[in-house]
C-alpha cells in the first residue's frame, strides 16, 4: 500500500495541476484528508481508498494512450486556485 | 492563451547520470543533470520511466534527496530484489552517462517550506529518510535557524543512509537522534527501540509546529497514530507512505 504522494504524477495527468495537497471528502463517510495523504492500491490500475473508511474514492486505469477517471466515491475536491 | 495550455503540464525530459554514490548495502545516490528541470521544493518527487528495447515501459515515482537547484539533482534508490526498476537505477550495471527519462517535480502535499515559522520533527523508518534528507539540506544550504529534530530508525548502524553528513550537520539548531532496531554498534548510546508512543514522547515532549512522517506503511501508521494519541494536532503531521510496489 502507497498513499496518494506515490501517484502524484499521475493525478497530475487527469486533472493538469498538483492535487495531493488538496482536500477531498469521502462521498461514504464524509471524511475530509489531503489526496496525499489517502491510501493508494496499485494494480492493473491506481485505486485510491479513504484511510478512514476503505471506501474507493478514485480509480484511474490507463489503456493505450487514454485515462478512465472513476471519481464516484469522491464527494468533492478543495483545491486552492492558481 | 498558450501560457494557460502548459500550466501544470508535466513533461518527460532526458535525465543523465552525471555521477553514482553508494550509500549502504543495498541503497545508492544518483547524480542526475536534467536539461530544462525547472527545480524542485523539499519532500517532492519525480517520476522515472524505464523503456526496454521492446518498448515495454515501467514506471515509479521517487524522492527527491537534494535541496532544491536547477542545474542537477539527486535521487537516493533502495533495491527491491524482485522490483521493475530499482535493480536498474541501484544495481551495478547503471553508469556516469547513461540516460533514462523524468517528469517532475510532482506532489504539493509532503513539502517543506523552508518560510514556514515554528519547529519541526522529522520521523524517518529506513529509506523513508530521503525526503526528509532534502528538508534537512535545505534548512543548511540556507542557513536556516528552525529548530529541527531527527528521529531516524534503522535495523543497524551500515543502515543508516547519509549518517555522516547527518552527524556533520548536527548543531545549529538541528538535531539527528538515531534508534538502531536490529543490532548496535559496541558503545551505542543512541536509542535502540521501535519507534512508539513512548519514544516519540520522549523526543517531542510538546507538538511542534510541523511533523513529517515518512517510511514504510507500518511505520508510517504506528508513528502517526501514536502521536495524535500524546495529543499531536492532526492537521500538524504529514504522512508519506511507501511500500512493495514502490520498487
Amino acid at each position: 500500500m502507497l498513499d496518494g504522494n506515490a501517484v502524484a504524477g499521475l493525478l497530475q495527468e487527469v486533472f493538469g495541476t498538483d492535487v495531493t495537497a488538496a482536500t477531498g471528502t469521502c462521498a461514504s463517510c464524509t471524511a475530509v484528508d489531503a489526496v496525499g495523504a489517502v491510501h493508494v492500491y496499485v494494480a492493473a490500475g491506481v485505486v485510491l481508498r479513504c484511510p478512514h473508511c476503505g471506501s474507493v474514492l478514485m480509480r484511474v486505469v490507463r489503456s493505450d494512450k487514454r485515462l478512465w477517471v472513476d471519481l464516484r466515491g469522491l464527494r468533492s475536491l478543495q483545491l486552492e486556485s492558481i | 492563451m498558450a501560457g494557460a495550455a502548459v500550466l501544470g503540464r508535466l513533461t518527460w525530459r532526458v535525465a543523465t547520470v552525471l555521477d553514482v554514490r553508494p550509500e549502504t548495502a543495498r541503497a545508492k545516490t544518483l547524480v542526475l543533470g536534467v536539461d530544462g528541470w525547472p527545480g524542485h521544493r523539499a519532500g517532492q518527487h519525480l517520476d522515472v520511466r524505464l523503456t526496454s528495447e521492446d518498448g515495454y515501459q515501467a514506471q515509479r515515482s521517487y524522492s527527491i534527496a537534494s535541496a532544491p537547484r536547477q542545474d542537477r539533482l539527486e535521487l537516493t534508490v533502495e533495491r527491491i530484489d524482485d522490483g521493475e526498476v530499482s535493480p536498474y537505477l541501484a544495481g551495478d550495471d547503471l553508469r556516469e552517462g547513461d540516460r533514462f527519462e523524468v517528469r517532475g517535480p510532482v506532489g504539493g502535499y509532503f513539502v517543506w517550506r523552508s518560510d514556514a515559522a515554528g519547529d519541526v520533527l522529522l520521523v524517518a523508518g529506513g529509506s523513508g529518510i530521503v525526503p526528509l534528507m532534502a528538508m534537512v539540506r535545505q534548512r543548511a544550504e540556507e542557513t536556516s535557524p528552525v529548530p529541527t529534530r531527527l528521529l531516524y530508525s534503522a535495523r543497524s548502524w551500515d543502515d543508516v543512509i547519509y549518517r555522516d553528513e547527518l552527524e556533520r550537520l548536527a548543531g545549529a539548531g538541528f538535531e539527528p537522534l538515531f534508534t538502531l532496531t536490529r543490532s548496535q554498534p559496541a558503545g551505542w548510546t543512541g536509542y535502540a527501540r521501535r519507534v512508539d508512543a513512548s519514544l516519540l514522547g520522549e523526543v517531542a515532549p510538546t507538538p511542534p509546529a510541523a511533523t513529517f512522517v515518512c517510511g514504510p506503511t507500518p511505520f508510517v501508521e504506528a508513528a502517526a497514530s501514536a502521536l495524535v494519541g500524546l495529543r499531536h494536532p492532526p492537521e500538524r503531521i504529514k504522512t508519506e507512505r511507501f511500500g512493495p510496489t514502490g520498487g
